[in-house]
């Protein structure tokens, strides 16, 4: 892990009916290139609310995002070329139904990266190889299990060469024999060194996988750490309190 | 059997005698022709309409203040008006008022058919394309956008797509409704198909023969344009099993 700073989050700031609602109250966080964070907390503590603000799916009301350099908050920044650098893996898996699997793959970096369809088609089915699916690339989504969908979604987002990957609760839609097979992709992943940012409720994925746990309540990080740290000391005492709920 | 000689002297009458069958025959033609460019405006008009409406609906309360936002404001409200307005008046009136007032110095009467026809269809087409495009999951756009694609992208590679495929029984219905609404085009002295049967009528004073024709002729086309449709429809359903 190195200190290079891949995010930086600055008092980031989400509001909802004017203020009422304060789904992020000044969250400060940096991702470093290389890093795996993991972002836990109870439902409605802003921790998905997090995530899709760091491509912008959600528009921040305050506070600024740094990607690579780049105030990606300033209405003047191109979201879409610094979305191509940051992967996001759902929970609903949001394959394209009409398309083949190795048409969703294929469709972003044909018309984005400007490669040729037989290029991105090698990529992808190397991409297909490694996650065991390549003989499914013809078919069509809905004939897939949920945790072959997910994987897929995983390796659709790699296909742009991301430099950072958003998970938003990339299990919590599967049956619970198929989290293995996903959460296995994605301790892959992390040990190629891919930078990973994972909201997720597998405290075991946390545990082994993470460089860094977040813990997160009412809009706010109230602690974070390395797992062993947050798992088996925690400091806060809502950080106790959730843990104590689901472990 | 006498029924059946009568009824053979009343078809001999009606369609063979001064060939007037060519009355429906080129009635039909005129019927299609009409048809068919009214099906293709309509699909322009829908198509920017649903795309304007549904753009307004999804992006404008997050839209940043500027002259983009304004413009988006103006095409909501004008295609608000037109949808209103069409919407809201028969087709008959509509024809008649392009045909005598709006295009009072025009003879070419088939053309302002079509424009007619197609300008008021658009207006359904337009409400049909945008609730597909509602109905296509949000979680479908922001996988699209997270991959990296403008709106406009979006749209074209991801949502249309499958909204198409989700309205295409409703679309057409709405085709099957025009083809027959064309009826009316008798109104602004076209020939069109009820035409040809209403002037044999005029003439042989006979109206089983011509009018029965007239609306099995109808039948006939939109039965098959139904069968047409449905062999689409499996052919897109092929994606999900």
């Amino acid at each position: 892990m190195t200190t290079d700073v891949l995010i930086d989050v600055n008092d980031l700031q989400k509001h909802f009916k004017g203020g009422a609602i304060r789904a992020l109250d000044g969250v400060n966080a940096q991702i470093h290139r290389g890093e795996v964070v993991v972002v836990i907390g109870p439902s409605g503590s802003g921790k998905s609310t997090f995530l899709r603000c760091l491509n912008l799916l959600e528009k921040p009301t305050g506070g600024t995002i740094t990607f690579e350099g780049h105030d990606i908050t300033d209405p003047k920044a191109n979201i879409n070329l610094h979305r191509q650098k940051m992967g996001m893996v759902f929970q609903h898996f949001n394959l394209f139904p009409h398309m083949t699997i190795l048409r969703n793959m294929t469709l972003a970096p044909t018309k984005l990266l400007g490669k040729s369809q037989k290029e991105a088609e090698e990529q992808a089915m190397a991409l297909l190889e490694r996650v065991g699916l390549s003989d499914r690339a013809g078919a069509y989504p809905s004939q897939l299990s949920g945790g072959q969908k997910q994987r897929i979604a995983i390796v659709r987002s790699l296909c742009m060469e991301p430099d950072v990957m958003l998970f938003d609760e990339p299990t919590s839609a599967l049956d619970p024999e198929m989290v293995g097979e996903v959460l296995e992709v994605m301790k892959e992943l992390a040990n190629e060194g891919m930078t990973m940012v994972v909201v997720t409720h597998e405290m075991g994925f946390a545990r082994e996988v993470g460089d860094r746990v977040i813990f997160m309540a009412d809009g706010k990080i109230v602690e974070e750490n390395t797992p062993e740290a947050i798992f088996e000391h925690p400091q806060e005492e809502r950080t106790k309190n959730f843990l104590s709920k689901i472990l | 059997m006498e029924w059946f000689q009568t009824l053979q002297a009343d078809f001999y009458l009606n369609f063979i005698q001064d060939d007037r069958w060519r009355y429906l025959w080129t009635g039909l033609g005129n019927t299609l022709k009409i048809t068919f460019f009214a099906v293709i405006i309509g699909i322009v008009i829908g198509v920017v309409v649903s795309i304007v409406r549904s753009t307004y609906d999804k992006t404008y309360d997050e839209m940043q203040p500027g002259p983009g936002r304004y413009l988006l404001w103006i095409g909501d409200r004008i295609c608000r008006l037109y949808l209103t307005v069409i919407r809201g008046t028969p087709v008959v009136v509509q024809l008649m008022i392009m045909y005598y007032i709006i295009f009072a110095s025009s003879r070419n009467s088939l053309m302002v058919a079509v424009f007619a026809f197609g300008i008021n269809s658009g207006a359904y087409v337009a409400e049909i394309f945008r609730s597909g495009i509602m109905s296509v999951d949000a979680g479908q756009f922001e996988a699209g956008r997270s991959l990296g694609f403008n709106y406009v992208e979006t749209m074209r590679h991801i949502i249309l797509p499958q909204a198409f495929k989700n309205v295409l029984p409703t679309l057409a219905n709405e085709f099957i409704v025009l083809l027959k609404e064309t009826s009316v085009a008798g109104y602004v002295t076209i020939r069109d198909l009820t035409m040809g049967g209403y002037i044999i009528r005029g003439v042989t004073y006979s109206s089983f023969m011509p009018l029965i024709a007239v609306a099995l002729i109808y039948l006939t086309m939109v039965m098959f344009f139904t069968w047409l449709v449905g062999r689409l429809e499996r052919r897109l359903r092929n994606s999900d099993h």
